[in-house]
């Protein structure tokens, strides 16, 4: 096959990169609400019917929002091999939380309202909290690591280890910086399930998650202002040092990289990339406010700007790091060094343009169906056919 | 046998897989058996079909979410566990999961919702093509994780890189096609529908034999004897034995599970029972069939199956002729950008070996430094053990030969004996549920411990293929999942049965109202009997 040769590896490199970013930005806009109005469940929502009502509003759409997950980890797998290899398990314990906590919620979401006994119920509402909660903290403090660096290193073959016992590696996880980006996405989470359930509940459950939601929105942009400055002076950024080329086979050792300045002088050197930032300030903002306004429709909408802000800033500020490496920074992955062949780059990308459009079509379809308040009628004496 | 990160990682891989297989199987088939029901419906306008739809989709539901939950831990694993693997064959087997996800689980996922959701949202015919494409969507993630296995059992359309250190796509078309992957596609769904057969007919079994839900249950009997008839059939008649003559492990595979430990003049006999000795190379008192293995095995009567010895024979050649490329691998890698095309050449010539030389790395770090006795222990490895692959298939196809004789005979009382089922008859469709959940894991045992000792057949060993954790890493993971598991399949069985108990919601007004519209058209005949659902 020789069609592929028709897109240039680093060009196919670069998509990549950005549909990475897609997915991940996907999946925290529509499985985010989800994530954040489990967290939100016992406070905004406190008889059982009220919080029956707040798990309809995600009932129908949860299962497809998780695929979005489901599909980054399986892009990252074909997109970036060594990126999973390295990720999934250096990370290996806060995967396993994470992993957990994905595996309660369907099941919590499905079986709680399939028996009547209230402790029965209590049990699943705290799951729900829980596994919504946590990991929203923990791909922020994730975030917060990468960008600080995490301590791995390939061996010639390309073998991975890792620095540390097996409770330093998990403990480790937990420092002030990555604790701070896990504040952020928590909050930016619950602030998104906030302007969600203003949209789809209605009376008490709604009032609740409008004053909830734009607290978490204030909490959000102080923690993103704070990391950007701790970023500007306590962090050091990783550069590639040298000649490279950016169409090399993918092979990790392949550069020389030394940590020096901050990540933030990227935006002296690209200044467009400030619109990223501003997206999430102004997203933010205007989410407070529409929150306190009552606002439906737009609030979610300023809500999901300021998600895409907060994300995209940190992969245009890390570009073309994907994952440095704090104990051998020579073993850190790049765009240029940790994507999949120019082959299967190609295969993949027919397949997302194919399919993708589709998709896309199909959710609309359904959220389309769906549209409209979640009543509490909606729900009662229905336990067979809604949650 | 030491325990160690490999055996640990394997088990963890083979219970969560295990568990993971409870549920699919039922998902794959009862959507399809759902989608027929209410298919019926839409084409009838009867309510007792929109009933059934219902009654088996909410038990369709609390059988998917969990099928969904255990997915996860799946896809996640081969990069938390195995990294080494996801490394070095992610450039190929990463493709497929994704597409999986892309085309499959997008869809299912999406449209699972609306159809539990959806009753009062949408038209009859949206509705129903909602549930359609909720099976095909479980049906088509069947297809790409099984294009992903398949590779694992045959590696097509991939070669080897030195530059990477990986394997890499060569063509996709092959890795797509790859005859393993359609055989076992096949296979595996149609395994999926007999368990759905089976399931539906023995809840319906039951109910009549508690006197309880007749319509209901006779035709949903209908329903599932006609379709676990004919896949029943396809699964015995198109088992994936029709890739085992592709590659050496293969052959090893198809020799263990006769338990064939030398070569036999053709057509082989086939053992129907014994039991195999590993140390002794023998197999006590076994009983053999003359020609039938040589029949399926080959579909000819003159091409030999090698047995044990003759392909541990093989690989030890493979062995020394892996050595050399790993050797000229060494030297290029070494050389970085400004390789000897001397060495190339002679890398080329053996690439096809090189994952037999890793079969080394067990026992020492350099390859190259083995003695005549280690090479020689590193081809018995290539033998997996015997006893479980061939117990497993006999236990496999067994059960497959009882399930067409109980569809066959379910589907001609049905057809032809206007439904009067023998009690005994129905006591023996409620105790064969857990039957073809036994079968497929026993198929999966089969198909997976028997590509041992690779992951990869013949391109990466299972003990190189794991994470660099420690064993208290893996050991508390596998402690959270089998707690974790347990009580979630306790929280599974209580509710499938709670559900089970209560039955199907029948909607009296409407049935009522159905049957004095059409009570002419039926000469008459009220079916009252619909609406019989004795109080709990």
């Amino acid at each position: 096959m020789i069609l592929h040769t028709l897109i240039d590896y680093d060009v196919l490199r670069v998509i990549w990169w950005v549909l990475l970013g897609v997915l991940l930005i996907g999946f925290a806009l529509t499985d985010g609400f989800d994530m954040g109005v489990g967290a939100l469940l016992p406070f905004a929502a406190r008889t059982d019917i009220e919080r029956r009502v707040a798990i309809n509003t995600v009932g129908p759409v949860w299962e497809g929002n998780q695929v979005w997950f489901i599909l980054g980890g399986g892009a990252i797998f074909a997109a970036w091999p060594p990126l999973y290899a390295v990720s999934f398990s250096g990370f290996y314990l806060a995967m396993f939380v994470i992993l957990a906590a994905l595996i309660v919620r369907p099941v919590a979401f499905k079986y709680r309202s399939k028996r009547d006994g209230a402790r029965w119920r209590a049990t699943w509402d705290w799951a729900l909290c829980a596994s919504g909660a946590i990991p929203a903290l923990l791909f922020g403090v994730a975030v917060g690591n990468v960008i600080q660096g995490v301590p791995f290193l390939f061996t010639d073959d390309l073998h991975t280890l890792y620095q540390g016992a097996w409770y330093t590696k998990f403990v480790g996880l937990l420092d002030p910086f990555s604790l701070l980006a896990g504040v952020v996405s928590l909050s930016m989470l619950v602030m998104h399930g906030g302007a969600w359930l203003t949209l789809k509940a209605e009376g008490a459950v709604r009032d609740r998650a409008r004053r909830f939601g734009s607290v978490a929105a204030l909490i959000a942009l102080a923690g993103y202002a704070l990391a950007g400055l701790w970023m500007a002076y306590g962090i050091e950024g990783y550069r590639i040092v040298g000649a490279y080329t950016t169409t090399a086979a993918s092979n990790p050792l392949q550069f020389e990289v030394e940590r020096s300045a901050s990540w933030l002088s990227a935006y002296a050197e690209h200044p467009w990339i400030m619109i990223a930032p501003a997206l999430a300030f102004a997203g933010g903002i205007l989410t407070f406010f529409g929150l306190r306004a009552g606002r439906e429709v737009s609030t979610l909408l300023f809500s999901k700007l300021s998600i895409l802000g907060v994300i995209s800033s940190v992969g245009l500020t890390m570009f073309p790091f994907i994952l440095p490496s704090s104990s051998d920074p020579r073993s850190s992955l790049t765009v240029w060094n940790a994507s999949s062949s120019h082959l299967t780059l190609f295969v993949m990308l027919v397949s997302t343009v194919i399919f993708m459009p589709l998709i896309l079509a199909y959710t609309a379809w359904v959220y389309k169906v769906l549209w409209g308040k979640v009543t509490e009628d909606d729900v009662t004496g229905k336990s067979d056919s809604v949650y | 046998m030491e325990f160690g990160i490999v055996e640990l990682s394997r088990l963890q891989f083979a219970l969560t897989a295990m568990y993971h297989f409870l549920f699919v199987p039922l998902t794959l088939g009862l959507s399809v058996v759902i989608a027929i029901m209410e298919t019926v419906y839409v084409m009838t306008n009867r309510p007792i079909w929109r009933q059934m739809t219902k009654f088996w989709g909410t038990l369709f539901g609390i059988n998917f979410v969990l099928g969904v939950a255990t997915g996860i831990t799946m896809e996640f694993q081969f990069g938390m566990n195995w990294s080494y693997f996801s490394h070095y064959v992610g450039d190929i087997f990463g493709a497929p999961l994704a597409l999986e996800g892309l085309m499959a689980f997008f869809m299912e996922a999406t449209f699972v919702g609306l159809f539990f959701f959806g009753w009062d949202k949408l038209s009859k015919v949206g509705h129903l093509i909602v549930t359609w494409l909720v099976a095909i969507g479980s049906n088509f993630s069947a297809l790409w994780i099984l294009i992903a296995n398949g590779w694992m059992q045959n590696p097509v359309g991939a070669e080897f890189n030195p530059m990477t250190m990986r394997m890499e796509l060569t063509d996709f078309y092959e890795v797509m096609f790859n005859s393993v992957a359609q055989a076992k596609f096949v296979h595996t769904v149609s395994a999926g529908y007999v368990t759905a057969a089976v399931f539906v007919l023995g809840v319906s079994a039951w109910y009549l034999l508690k006197n309880r839900h007749i319509e209901l249950a006779r035709r949903s009997i209908t329903v599932a004897a006609a379709f676990g008839l004919a896949s029943a059939f396809s699964v015995v008649l198109l088992g994936d034995e029709s890739g085992y003559d592709a590659t050496l492990n293969q052959k090893m595979k198809l020799a263990a599970i006769e338990g064939m430990w030398e070569t036999e003049p053709a057509p082989a006999p086939f053992t129907v029972f014994g039991f195999p000795d590993q140390e002794a190379r023998e197999t006590h008192f076994a009983i053999h069939v003359p020609y039938v293995m040589g029949l399926i095995g080959t579909r000819s009567l003159t091409t030999e199956i090698p047995g044990i010895a003759q392909l541990v024979d093989e690989g030890e050649n493979r062995i020394r002729s892996g050595l050399i490329a790993y050797d000229a691998l060494m030297h290029i890698r070494e050389a970085r950008q400004t390789a000897d095309p001397a060495e190339l050449a002679r890398f080329e010539a053996h690439s096809d070996d090189l994952g037999f030389a890793f079969l080394l790395r067990k026992y020492l770090d350099d390859p190259r430094e083995a003695s005549d006795e280690q090479i020689r222990m590193a081809a018995e490895d290539t033998v997996p053990r015997v006893w479980p692959l061939f117990w497993a298939f006999r236990i496999m196809v067994g059960l497959g030969f009882g399930f067409i004789a109980t569809m066959i005979y379910f589907f001609y009382l049905a057809s032809f004996k206007g439904m009067r089922f023998p009690r005994p008859a129905l006591h023996l469709a409620v105790w064969m549920i857990p039957a073809p959940w036994i079968a497929a894991e026993m198929g999966w045992i089969v198909a997976e411990f028997g590509r041992q000792p690779w992951t990869v057949d013949g391109v990466l060993p299972t003990a190189m293929s794991v994470s660099a954790l420690s064993i208290t890493e893996v050991a508390l993971t596998l402690a959270g999942f089998i707690l974790f598991y347990t009580v979630l399949f306790v929280v599974e069985v209580s509710l499938m049965l709670k559900y089970i108990r209560k039955g199907p919601v029948q909607d009296v007004e409407e049935t009522e109202a159905w049957f004095a519209t059409h009570y002419d058209r039926l000469g008459g005949r009220r079916e009252s009997a619909a609406l019989a659902t004795p109080a709990e």
